[in-house]
């Protein structure tokens, strides 16, 4: 039952993120946004795992980590100097 | 065990809500850089350990994910930091100092 609630928050945490991602003014606020918006996921993935009982998604939550990382690391490099 | 796994995953629970309110919330990139990183790293932090606590067989892998996630974001941030700040982004209205342009007079001159 607790896990349900802190399941809530977190979706509610990504809902504010995700105003902000369709707010925001310019390109770097949308990519800081997104890149907040992964790092919840990965901890909300590994909540999921353990509200469904899952060790599978441990895994899933390692693989997004890595290519969350690589991608923001993309994303800056595309808005430092372009591609 | 589950009662202490439960509290250490709802505070770091509590950490990622206040971190995404400082993205919402906050007036400009840098700063809500610095609310999205600093909060989210050590709530994502805490709530995986908390699961791992939670459920005493899964927590060497859940160490691996914290301990990355405790690496790799504020690389990624750093990042991101750098490149608003080479796009041109300006500061907000009410920014007091700004040490990068300082810095870049400094060089000017020497």
């Amino acid at each position: 039952m607790s896990e349900i609630i802190l399941l809530a928050i977190i979706c509610l945490a990504i809902l504010l993120c995700l105003s902000r991602m369709l707010k925001g003014p310019t390109a770097p606020d949308r990519a800081v946004a997104v890149d907040t918006i992964a790092t919840i996921t990965t901890a909300l993935l590994v909540l999921l795992g353990s509200i469904f009982e899952r060790y599978v998604y441990l895994d899933v939550a390692l693989v997004y980590a890595v290519l969350t990382f690589i991608g923001s690391v993309a994303i800056a490099r595309f808005l430092e100097k372009g591609i | 065990m589950q009662v202490i796994g439960t509290v250490i995953a709802g505070i770091g629970t509590i950490f990622l809500f206040l971190g995404s309110l400082g993205v919402l919330r906050l007036p400009d990139v840098y700063n809500r850089l610095q609310a999205g990183t600093k909060c989210t790293t050590l709530g994502a932090f805490l709530t995986i350990i908390g699961v791992g606590i939670m459920q005493p067989c899964w927590l060497p892998k859940t160490l691996v994910i914290a301990l990355f996630i405790l690496i790799t974001n504020p690389i990624s941030n750093h990042a991101l930091g750098r490149a608003s700040r080479k796009s041109g982004v300006a500061l907000c209205d009410k920014s007091v100092v700004d040490k990068a342009e300082e810095f870049e007079e400094y060089q000017g001159r020497k």
